[in-house]
């Protein structure tokens, strides 16, 4: 027989409120506080801390918890993307373009090839259909990279729930990924003037599906943090970024549209089909954390609102241009055909012969403005391949933002910044 | 609204003889501006008159063997016209110098840093010109034409290896157990020649 006896708060609660009482009477007064001596302290987060999602480190110089320098190292996952692109052809490029932002490898592929195409000057001249293919790519990767990182940046600030739910969902979109590219991870699904296969049978009811489930777990996830008593102290206030900051500091998407500045690419400068397809440019109003996180909520209902009319009006047709100087011409006619057999081997060997010139191409990324600058001076290969990464920009504005804040704030706004290193180190 | 050709041309109209007639290429407004002292007047010119207050990008491109030898090129974007613009100019590579712009655009920082780290280019004035993703102290500057793919061997030891695994090889594969990144960079070998492939043949 086990006893059983009620604890007795009265007396702990006494107890506690007279220990405070004496504390009160034996701390100095405020103003012998601010007196005491104090020593700067150094502390280095990363290159490999959770929040810094990847290799950021930032050396914090902290007086107590309050942080009065940062200096972001970045370049821990410097690959030499760049100088790899200039020793290779237009084409060999795409997989590289892969490991970029790596949560979001279809919209890199989309934003180099349309740089490339830019550059040959074939970029109005893409068969609908690959249009069409390439927005529901964009949006794909948008959802997913968005997925991401809300589940990463609740994890970051406390609330593990919302990481899995958002993961079970993300998962979906890789097996779309896998039955439409043949890889969930890295696709290299753009080819210069196309793309590397049409769509799966099957496979626009299967991403029908996944719109319809997408919505119903982007409002839970909702549910989880947009009224949540912790997250909202975590994230309301913190890391503000005022509209001339977020110009000044060169910001771009989420980014950028959470301090109130209504600028999207795809609403700017549309390419592809963009200005066939009706959707929303979400904005917040006090540039702080909270207001990222609601952006990109909202983001990505505009994405299952711009696949869903993509997959309604995705027109027949090849997908890709019909010039085998430019795409690779079909393997049939490859072997049984004398100049498709030459359009083959010049392609494959050589690369598409681009003419001497630059372009710029911004494209909008999930975390922001993504360009490519190819300088050529003709032939298969660029001469320089520059490439503006958002996720580099945007981490530049840290040395202006952290100072004021207080440890516990760096993870709630690196989390709210959604960056990948390896875009930001190339 | 404006154009990126009329405000190029406002910009020609303000530096007369600085700035070159605009080009255009693929719909892109290119100009050249013939001093590089000029660059930082010019930026904040064209930022507080112009309405260019958003900076894009500055890169750099290397013309080995010309005179000058670098380029660099100013992407310019404004929020109120949405127009872009394209600034270019030339560098020597004996002076390797041009004023910073850090003072119009912020955003600048960052970038100026990655051409001095990448290119060698300096930038007078920037507040603190250290490289950006190669580490402190790397002596070379890898985007330069002249400068290796396969790299060059550094102060730093090579990543450890320990010898071939079983089926490595081909011609695109690194081979592990070189000395240096030059002799495991596969598209720097002759593969007849290849001493590594051979004494992996020969182990066997």
């Amino acid at each position: 027989m086990i006893e059983t006896r009620d604890i007795q708060f009265g007396e702990a609660a006494g107890r506690a409120a007279e220990a405070a009482r004496a504390l009160a009477a034996a701390a100095p007064a405020a103003g012998q506080l601010e007196d005491l001596p104090s020593e700067k302290m150094v502390l280095n987060m990363g290159p490999s801390h959770p929040s810094t999602h990847g290799v950021l480190r930032i050396v914090l110089e902290l007086d107590g918890e309050t942080i009065t320098k940062a200096a972001p190292d970045v370049g821990y996952l410097h690959r030499g993307d760049e100088k790899i692109a200039e020793n290779m052809t237009y084409s060999q490029f795409v997989p590289y373009t892969d490991r970029l932002d790596y949560l979001s490898p279809l919209a890199n592929n989309v934003a180099y090839a349309l740089a490339v195409e830019k550059l040959l000057g074939i970029d109005h001249q893409l068969p609908p259909r690959c249009q069409f293919i390439r927005v529901v790519c964009c949006e794909l990767a948008r959802i997913s990279s968005h997925l991401l990182g809300l589940g990463s940046y609740a994890m970051d600030v406390g609330a593990m729930t919302v990481f899995l739910h958002t993961f079970t969902e993300r998962e979906k979109i890789y097996n779309l990924c896998e039955s439409l590219t043949g890889a969930r991870f890295t696709t290299s699904y753009t080819r210069i003037g196309g793309l590397s296969r049409d769509l799966p049978p099957g496979w626009i009811d299967q991403c029908r599906k996944f719109c319809r489930e997408v919505v119903v777990n982007i409002d839970e996830t909702e549910t989880f943090l947009t009224r949540n008593r912790i997250f909202v102290d975590r994230t309301q206030g913190v890391g503000v970024i005022s509209r001339e900051d977020a110009i000044d500091y060169g910001l771009s998407g989420p980014n950028l549209r959470g301090s109130g500045i209504e600028h999207d690419l795809r609403k700017a400068h549309p390419y592809l089909v963009y200005d066939q397809l009706e959707f929303e440019v979400p904005v917040g109003s006090a540039g702080d954390s909270y207001d990222r996180y609601l952006v990109r909520i909202e983001e990505m209902r505009q994405s299952v609102r711009l696949l869903e009319q993509c997959l309604d009006k995705m027109p027949a047709g090849p997908v890709n241009v019909q010039d085998g100087k430019i795409a690779l011409p079909p393997k049939d006619r490859v072997l049984t055909r004398m100049e498709e057999l030459i359009h083959h081997f010049i392609n494959v060997t050589q690369g598409v012969n681009a003419p001497p010139g630059e372009v710029y191409f911004g494209h909008e990324n999930p975390k922001g403005e993504l360009g490519f600058y190819i300088h050529s001076k003709g032939g298969g290969t660029p001469h320089r391949l520059k490439i503006r990464s958002p996720s580099f920009v945007n981490l530049s504005i840290l040395p202006k933002l952290l100072p004021g804040h207080t440890v516990s704030d760096v993870v709630a706004i690196l989390g709210s910044f959604d960056f990948v290193m390896g875009e930001c180190d190339r | 609204m404006s154009t990126s050709v009329e405000l190029a041309g406002r910009l020609r109209a303000k530096f007369p003889g600085l700035i070159s007639a605009p080009a255009e290429f693929r719909g892109e407004i290119t100009v050249q501006v013939s001093d590089p002292e000029a660059i930082a007047e010019v930026c904040a010119y064209a930022k507080k008159e112009l309405g260019f207050d958003y900076l894009v990008d500055i890169t750099s491109v290397d013309h080995c063997g010309e005179d000058p030898r670098f380029t660099v090129v100013y992407h310019l974007y404004g929020y109120g016209h949405l127009c872009p613009l394209r600034l270019k100019l030339r560098v020597g590579e004996e002076k390797g110098e041009l004023p910073t712009v850090t003072s119009v655009w912020r955003t600048a920082d960052w970038h100026e840093r990655e051409i001095y780290d990448m290119m060698g280019i300096r930038f007078r004035g920037h507040p603190d010109l250290r490289r950006i993703i190669m580490w402190e102290g790397y002596p070379y500057f890898p985007l330069r034409k002249d400068f290796p793919l396969a790299g060059k061997p550094t102060s730093l030891p090579e990543v450890a290896f320990t010898e071939p695994a079983p089926l490595a090889g081909g011609p695109f594969v690194t081979i592990a157990g070189g000395k240096d990144t030059i002799a495991r960079e596969p598209r720097a070998r002759i593969p007849e020649t290849d001493e590594l492939r051979k004494q992996a043949a020969n182990a066997k």
